[in-house]
């Protein structure tokens, strides 16, 4: 120490310089070594979610942080989209439907250290469906009449009706299993029974994440301690870092356009899976002109699909003809019932009465596939004399209240993310004001079976009544356009609900 | 005519400044391609490959937009304008003629107007009657008044101390002649240089509006949107960008190249 302070400034600056230096090398040394196990991932997403509580807001980026990464729930989804047992071990179903026996899983402790117990999952299910919860996916809890714990790893649902989907809707985000105590501050602070715990939350920038390393499921081995989520909205900045390697992955890239800009990158690859996002042009189905169904039919034959796609998307995504994806489960290729035919249209347009076309506005939201779809209609109802104005309308605040809550427009355009989806036509009210007691009751018999075949019979209808009524254009489904780094494994390609599961993410070495 | 060509500055700013108008005027009897038609197929094509300056992601032909989009730029900007400074020039005539507390009131409410952007109140304006043309040249017009009503009390102020105009009053002639008869008159070669700079600003205050948005919706071309859809095409057809950026430089330049030289040409103290 005493030769220390004999030395010049200058020189411990420059012995403190060279320690830097040394430890640093070491330091690299390390990394370089430890290259197979590298631990950190971080994850681009374009939307920051408002909270992080799934089961009291609908958006989906709130499921794209927290399910199966924080949150768990009775059942799962796995990524074909499969129902698979969660923190319920096992079920019975009485042969009636009616009533639902699950088997809980032992041993399950909160991030808080909470156990998980048929209590929890009791207290999960009614703060849903209660009279003040404010669920996205309420509706789906609706059949149930009682829940009841006869003990600790036991859950009995008694339901009204018989639900042949629920044990599919137990699998979402919004049906999450939350604790009785932390579960309201779960919108900022969530805690579940998931493989990572939550960390931090810089707001405007990203959530952090770590480890859970008391995690339940010693059937799967973390290999991540840390991964982050990273907000980035504007597609060019997303080219940018992923580029930079500030962002491992981008699971779903804005922009299809820049797809290509990735292509002389040996690091990053590109994976083109598909998504539950249906791009479609719902109509006010009371407000005329768009009341008769003719004038609805004549729009859909005047929109050829495949151009759509490729001017508003680059050529990526698959026409639809209906409201239904070709990855669910039943799915007919519909787009052949109203094909593109304009002189058709045009003919069927005059046929309901507008032989001069008619004027009308959509209520196109800000986000590029829907004002890019927007223009590409508007030039194809040109076509056939029908002039669309254009008017953004910012989403979601004004786009919610205006075209969702009000139902107080013409036509619009958003991607419904729900898997499943269908019965949003037979919601009363719901923003299409559409009413076909037919359909209805289409969907109401899927859920008096539980037998699957009968259900893809039934959902095959339903889809075809659709298309023939055209309460949306339907128009196409959105792929996942996931960019990454080449040696990243273990995330989705496709997306048969919105998510970002991390459980089986690693890197390769 | 051999004082212009003495004048670099006001020749090019003139010659710029004509191509545009004739651009613009042209475009309303003939553009190569219809300007909204799409032809998905021929998308994304460079300059001289489809058209004279290629195609956008629709297959759009951009000469003939940028045509348009002269046009509509060149439209919106000067009713904007004419209104900021009809309206500009009688408050700030009025106010030099009346004097007191009303030029206080009227020049702080100026420097008001002045401290809010015009994009900001296009965006208050457009929440309230919607986005388009009318919101554009309003908000445009509007942030106009203050720099043609401070320039026109200037003015106007100088020509109430002149001599001819003293005699005016002293012969009893109200106070509203003297404005038309001898103020505006000798005020309009100052209003009119203000108009072709001020123009250039309104041309790029328009772009902003489109860009953000807020001016005419689609189908219209507008230069501001087009730079704002290419955006993300920048690195697949740079040309999206560089086409509608260069006309709006172009024009901006121009018409204050011409402003500066008017200025110049029109400058009293320069005529010796």
């Amino acid at each position: 120490m005493g030769r220390m302070t004999l030395l010049g400034s200058a020189t411990i600056l420059k012995s403190a310089a060279f320690g830097l230096a040394i430890s640093a090398g070491l330091l690299l040394g390390q990394t370089g070594a430890e290259a197979a196990a590298k631990t950190a991932i971080t994850v681009g997403m374009a939307i920051e979610p408002a909270g992080l509580d799934p089961t009291v807001a609908a958006p989906v980026a709130i499921g794209q942080v927290t399910w199966q990464n924080i949150f768990e729930g009775l059942t799962t989804i796995d990524k074909d989209g499969k129902i698979k047992p969660q923190l319920a071990e096992s079920w019975q179903i009485s042969p009636d439907g009616l009533t639902y026996t699950f088997k809980l899983r032992q041993g399950v402790k909160f991030h808080n250290g909470v156990a998980f117990d048929s209590s929890v999952a009791k207290f999960s299910i009614d703060r849903a469906r209660g009279a003040d919860s404010v669920n996205p996916q309420k509706r789906y809890f609706a059949s149930i009449d009682t829940v009841e714990t006869p003990d600790a790893s036991t859950l009995v649902l008694k339901l009204k009706q018989p639900a042949g989907s629920l044990l599919y809707w137990l699998g979402w985000p919004s049906s999450s299993i939350v604790e009785p105590k932390s579960a309201a501050d779960n919108k900022t602070t969530p805690i579940g029974t998931g493989p990572f715990k939550f960390v931090s939350w810089s707001k405007g920038s990203k959530v952090d994440l770590a480890k859970n390393a008391d995690y339940w499921n010693k059937a799967v081995s973390l290999k991540l301690a840390t991964a982050a989520f990273r907000f980035i909205s504007d597609p060019q900045a997303q080219a940018a870092a992923l580029k930079a390697g500030d962002v491992d992955a981008f699971p779903e890239f804005g922009a299809p356009e820049l797809i290509k800009s990735f292509e002389g990158d040996k690091r990053l690859t590109t994976v083109i899976g598909n998504t539950e996002l249906k791009v479609v042009a719902g109509m006010n189905n009371t407000r005329k002109p768009f009341s008769d169904k003719k004038v609805r039919q004549a729009l859909m034959m005047a929109v050829d699909r495949a151009t759509v796609v490729e001017g508003a998307w680059s050529g990526f995504g698959t026409p639809i003809g209906s409201h239904y994806t070709p990855n669910d489960r039943g799915y007919k290729d519909l787009t052949g019932v109203y094909p593109y035919d304009a002189a058709k249209a045009k003919a069927l347009l005059a046929e309901a009465g507008f032989p001069n076309g008619f004027t009308f506005t959509i209520k196109a939201p800000q986000m590029a596939y829907a004002q890019r779809t927007s223009q590409v209609l508007q030039a194809m109802f040109a076509e056939i004399g029908v002039t669309m104005n254009i008017e953004t309308t910012e989403f979601p605040a004004k786009w919610v209240a205006d075209v969702l809550k009000a139902a107080d427009y013409d036509m619009t355009i958003v991607a419904h993310a729900e898997p499943m989806d269908i019965d949003i036509y037979s919601r009363d009210p719901y923003y299409f004001n559409y009413k076909n007691p037919a359909f209805n009751d289409v969907l109401k018999k899927v859920e008096m079976t539980s037998d699957a075949a009968e259900q893809e019979k039934l959902y095959g209808e339903a889809q075809t009544i659709l298309a023939g009524d055209v309460p949306s254009l339907f128009l196409f489904v959105m792929p996942k356009l996931g960019v990454w780094d080449g040696k990243v494994k273990g995330l989705w390609e496709n997306e048969p609900i919105p998510s970002n599961v991390l459980t089986d993410v690693h890197w390769e070495e | 005519m051999r004082k212009t060509l003495r004048r670099p500055v006001l020749l090019i700013g003139f010659v710029i400044t004509l191509a545009l108008f004739a651009v613009a005027l042209l475009s309303l009897v003939w553009t190569p391609f219809p300007p909204t038609k799409m032809n998905i197929v021929h998308k994304l094509k460079a300059p001289l490959d489809f058209g004279l300056l290629g195609t956008d992601q629709f297959g759009r032909d951009v000469a003939s937009m940028l045509m348009v989009g002269a046009w509509n730029s060149l439209s919106t900007s000067i009713l904007a304008v004419l209104l900021g400074a009809s309206v500009g020039t009688a408050v700030g005539v009025v106010v030099a003629m009346r004097r007191g507390w009303l030029e206080l009131v009227v020049m702080r409410g100026c420097d008001i107007i002045f401290a809010v952007p015009p994009i900001l109140s296009a965006m208050m304006l457009g929440a309230f009657i919607g986005s388009g043309r009318f919101t554009a040249i309003i908000a445009i017009g509007v942030f106009m008044v203050p720099v043609f009503a401070r320039l026109s009390l200037g003015a106007a102020l100088q020509v109430w101390t002149r001599d001819y105009v003293t005699a005016a009053v002293s012969m009893g002639r109200p106070k509203a002649k003297i404005t038309l008869v001898h103020v505006l008159p000798n005020i309009s070669n100052q209003i009119i240089v203000q108009i072709t700079i001020q123009l250039g600003l309104a041309i790029l205050t328009e772009a902003g509006l489109s860009f953000l948005g807020l001016g005419m919706p689609p189908p219209t071309p507008t230069w501001g949107r087009m730079l704002a859809d290419a955006q993300t095409f920048l690195g697949q057809a740079p040309w999206l960008a560089l086409m509608p950026g260069l006309a709006i430089a172009l024009a901006v330049l121009g018409l204050n190249m011409l402003g500066d030289g008017l200025r110049d040409l029109l400058d009293p103290r320069d005529n010796s």
